[in-house]
């Protein structure tokens, strides 16, 4: 009689960790939903060279401070992981929440931008290009909003040892979301 | 089901119809071929006292060939049907003659509105004139339409022409046909377009040239009513 | 995990993390739906054969409600019965148990999908109440129609059928997400990729289909959305949109769909045909590399709905060569589930006859699909009865006749209860008849012109020649609703005095039946070892008729064919 455990929560028959395959399998329909947003603005913006006149309107420089602010959670985010590949639940909760401050930066910087846009007469519904720009823009808000949930409920188990091996996953969505991000900025920002 | 199909008034239509009999002939043969070695073997192979399945998993090419054959042989008929299909298509929405009539056909909730171009053939131009509420044209000449929505997405179907197009709101897209046969025909909206949608209803009148020319200079507007 | 205190009825029948009783919540909410999508079924048919009279057990179909009855049948049928059931109620019951595990690799999560999905049918049912009354633009949902309330008429029906759509979408996400990963990395060992059942393979490239072609719909919902509540112009014209571009979103995602639903009930057939005729499956990988190359071309033909749309015309060729080929891929898988049936020795179980008589009918459906893909018969075809009938003649086996032969073959492992075998051909022999003497005439209403989405055909000079058709198809489907009474006796008559169930009533060979029927909570108890491929029926030689796949291997025995290299079984640990 085996005493191998009826209870499998621990196998792996890849060798790789269950909650990895999980996050890259979500990540794969994430990259759809995006995939399929991004695409229609492309081929639309092919069809509008006039949005180029729109899209100038976009405020760069905030768009650019916004982006080193998400690379640089980013790299916070790496270090948790390091942190936690090497036991530290501690220390890789405490990178997470540096993490989530920068995502907490991205979207207050990201409200501003919003808020002078609106005052500016640029609002989701002035012109086919603005719609697009807040629904991407927006799209991606909320998943930096729930990224930093995600990470502030990894992290307050890490800190006091549980579930570390969650780190890895939370930041494997970050990087993600910042990838989604590398994408958008030229699209909206750049692209003119 | 062929036999179903209501007579066909328009020059292009024969060519859709023989792809739909080409089909129904190929289809039909796989079908009741398929259906035939279904129940063979069915009835061939079922459970007798004492009389053991064969071990068939088909891993190797020889018996597996007994499946793929078939298959390359769905492929290539698939391929006959399409190019009979893609000459038919290319001749009906590719290739759009100049017209001798003119018409735009606009769908909005719930019906059909018909405006003519006129002798220059150009629509927006002043002796543009609108039709009335049957689609009125001349048999054995060619009518070119744009069909547009003024709402909600429409469809233009006259099945006695062989003939179905969407109408899309913010495009005014071209057509053809070309009529056979004097008499009136079904005109309906083939999109679900609202409540209404299942009353949505108009018709095709093929008219003689010379009574078409006689309505069109009635419809047409007088030299002192222009601008 | 392992829960060794007694739970409350509340724990282990409502909010369990069994996947076993999450399978059967969601057979049994899907069924309840596909009652009251039959029920609307009836109605519709009830008016377009006697249209003004009231349908009995309803009243007067006005004309925006038969649109609404059109609308919510089709959503019904599609979201919340075939998915539910194929891939709720069948993918979590057996893919645990048909790889050796005790449950799925995230059991909170498919605890939460099934929740959101009951929600999302609340959500559903409930747009029916509200002022305006439920959507009634047509399951495709197109725009401008459905971007602009002043257009349909209702404001709120439309909004909620949306949200429940977007509901239902998380959570066949997150289900398909929990399949996926449970397949990768919970099989038992000795279980390799070519060892999993058919079935196993069927639902994992399912859910992979699912979760890569909902992504663009999701977007383009939540661009629908904001232009019905925000006032942006996506898809209107008024405001610089396109309704094209709905269309696209929506039939990217809307064509692979249909194979999410068909490879599932494809994967029924390969168990219960292989079962009943005691053969391994003809040409096993042959099928997984079939499968696997529909799944990637399903993402390729999705325009061949819009052949006449309004998309440039010279597309329409390119759609129309996919199309063709993706044909090929389900011929090999069809005729391979024919040719297991050569050699073999058939038991005609209710199952089995089930199974068989989908694919006799999907062979029609499959054929008539032909002529749809034909850009230039499209044309005459395209919203019309003919395409009514084909999918019909598709879906139906999909979505009925294969998972009651599903049901039929698990449901004493579901239940540990048999069911009738007299009152399961009385079901079967009513279906079929009503089935086709529903939808045959349908064809020929489709050659005569008779477009789709009309509540009045006698409105129409050109449909009253097909009136009669349109009776004998409404007494096929009272008689196809009929039918399902010996299927409701049988269940609850089963459920309350069937006969006990012992572990393997079918003497089949894969994992599930070498548990009690119904199995223990926790599936196996011990880790089963695997050693052979799934389909060791009849091997050569003496002996029984089938191997269990946790059979001790056996070196002479060429049924042991798909045991690779026995360094791929982990060794049990020393005690």
């Amino acid at each position: 009689m085996s005493h191998a455990a009826s209870v499998q929560s621990e196998r792996t028959s890849t060798g790789l960790p269950t909650g990895r395959v999980a996050i890259w399998w979500f990540i794969a329909s994430e990259i759809a939903i995006f995939g399929g947003a991004v695409a229609c603005y492309i081929l639309l913006r092919m069809r509008h060279p006039e949005w180029g006149a729109a899209a100038r309107h976009t405020a760069t420089s905030i768009g650019a401070v916004n982006t080193v602010v998400l690379l640089t959670s980013s790299l916070f985010a790496v270090l948790a992981d390091s942190a936690a590949a090497r036991g530290d639940g501690r220390r890789a909760g405490r990178f997470l929440l540096l993490t989530s401050l920068g995502g907490l930066a991205f979207l207050a910087i990201k409200a501003f931008e919003y808020t002078r846009e609106i005052q500016h007469g640029f609002t989701p519904v002035t012109s086919l290009f603005w719609s697009f720009y807040y629904l991407m823009t927006g799209l991606h808000a909320a998943h930096v909003l729930a990224g930093m949930v995600a990470m502030l409920a990894v992290a307050s188990g890490a800190r006091r040892g549980q579930s570390v091996h969650r780190v890895e996953f939370v930041a494997i969505y970050w990087h993600f979301v910042d990838v989604v991000w590398i994408f958008l900025f030229p699209l909206l920002y750049l692209a003119s | 089901m062929l036999s179903n199909l209501p007579r066909d008034i328009s020059t292009h239509g024969a060519q859709i119809d023989a792809v739909m009999r080409l089909i129904f002939w190929i289809c039909g043969a796989w079908f009741v071929v398929a259906e035939a070695v279904l129940v063979y073997l069915l009835v061939r192979y079922r459970r007798r006292k004492g009389v053991r399945a064969a071990w068939l998993p088909a891993t190797d090419r020889k018996t597996l060939a007994w499946v793929l054959v078939p298959a390359v042989l769905v492929l290539a008929f698939d391929l006959l049907i399409e190019h009979a299909s893609a000459a038919a298509w290319a001749r009906t929405r590719l290739n759009i003659p100049a017209g001798d009539v003119v018409v735009r056909i606009t769908g909005r909730q719930y019906f059909w509105a018909y405006r003519y171009a006129g002798h220059d053939r150009r629509l927006g131009t002043a002796d543009d004139f609108d039709g009335d509420t049957t689609l009125r044209v001349p048999r054995g000449r060619i009518i070119r339409f744009q069909l547009e929505a003024a709402d909600v997405i429409h469809a233009l179907w006259m099945p006695s022409l062989r003939l179905k197009l969407d109408a899309i709101p913010g495009r005014s897209i071209p057509g053809w046909f070309e009529a056979t046969r004097e008499g009136t025909y079904p005109l309906v909206c083939a999109e679900l377009c609202g409540a209404a949608h299942g009353y949505m209803r108009s018709s095709l009148t093929v008219m003689s040239p010379e009574a078409f020319d006689e309505w069109s200079r009635s419809r047409a507007p007088r030299h002192e009513d222009r601008p | 995990m392992s829960h060794h205190a007694p739970q409350g009825f509340v724990r282990k029948y409502i909010f369990s993390t069994d996947h076993k009783v999450i399978a059967k919540q969601y057979l049994f909410t899907g069924l309840a739906m596909a009652a009251i999508g039959g029920f609307f079924a009836y109605v519709i048919r009830s008016q377009l054969a006697w249209p003004g009279h009231a349908a009995v057990g309803y009243g007067v179909v006005s004309a925006n409600g038969y649109n609404t009855l059109v609308t919510m049948h089709g959503t019904i049928m599609v979201f919340w019965v075939a998915m539910p059931v194929l891939l709720g109620a069948f993918g979590n019951f057996l893919i645990p148990l048909l790889i050796g595990t005790d449950d799925m690799a995230f059991p909170r999560l498919n605890l939460m999908s099934f929740w959101i999905f009951f929600l999302s049918s609340l959500v559903l049912i409930g747009s029916l109440f509200v002022p305006g009354g439920g959507s009634a633009v047509g399951w495709t949902v197109y725009p401008p129609l459905s971007a602009q309330a002043s257009y349909s008429g209702g404001m709120w029906g439309v909004n909620l059928w949306i949200l429940a759509v977007a509901l239902e979408f998380v959570s066949f996400l997150m289900g398909g997400i929990n399949f996926i990963t449970t397949v990768i990395n919970r099989r038992a060992p000795g279980m390799t990729m070519f060892r999993l059942p058919l079935f196993v393979w069927e639902e994992i490239v399912a859910a992979i289909v699912f979760l890569l072609s909902v992504g663009p719909l999701v977007a383009g919902a939540v661009m629908l959305l904001l232009d019905r509540l925000a006032g942006t112009g996506f898809y209107l014209p008024s405001r610089g949109g396109d309704p094209v571009l709905f269309q696209h979103l929506f039939w990217f995602f809307g064509h692979p769909e249909v194979y999410v639903l068909l490879l599932p009930a494809l994967g029924i057939l390969a168990e219960v045909i292989t079962a009943n005729s005691r053969k391994a499956l003809f040409g096993y990988k042959m099928i997984v590399w079939a499968t696997i190359a529909a799944g990637l071309l399903s993402f390729v033909v999705w325009a061949h709905h819009q052949f006449i749309a309004g998309i440039d015309p010279r597309l329409a060729t390119a759609f129309s060569l996919t199309t063709i080929l993706i044909s090929v891929p389900f011929a090999i898988t069809i005729f391979a589930f024919v040719a297991t049936l050569f050699g073999g020795s058939i038991r005609f179980t209710t199952a089995m006859l089930f199974a068989i008589a989908m694919i006799a009918e999907f062979l029609l459906g499959g054929v008539t699909g032909i002529i749809n893909g034909s850009a230039a018969a499209d044309i005459y075809v395209h919203d019309t009865y003919f395409v009514v009938a084909h999918f019909h003649y598709a879906l139906f086996p999909v979505v009925f006749l294969a998972p009651f032969a599903g049901l039929y073959h698990w449901w004493p492992k579901m239940f540990g209860r048999m069911l009738d075998t007299r009152l399961g051909i009385a079901h079967w022999l009513g279906t079929l008849i009503f089935f086709n003497m529903t939808f045959l005439p349908q064809f020929n209403l489709g050659m005569m012109g008779h477009h789709r989405r009309i509540a009045d055909p006698t409105a129409f000079d050109f449909l009253r020649p097909g009136q009669h058709l349109q009776v004998l198809s409404t007494i096929g489907a009272i008689g196809m609703l009929l039918a399902q009474l010996p299927f409701v006796v049988n269940v609850v008559w089963s459920l309350v005095r069937g006969r006990s169930a012992e572990s393997n009533p079918w003497k089949a060979t894969t994992l599930e039946w070498t548990v009690s029927s119904p199995p223990p909570a926790e599936n196996f108890a011990e880790v089963p070892q695997v050693h052979r491929g799934p389909y060791d029926y009849s091997p050569p030689g003496v002996g029984d008729d089938y191997i269990p796949q946790n059979s001790a291997p056996d070196g002479d025995r060429p049924g042991s064919a798909a045991r690779s290299d026995p360094s791929d079984l982990e060794p049990v640990p020393a005690e």
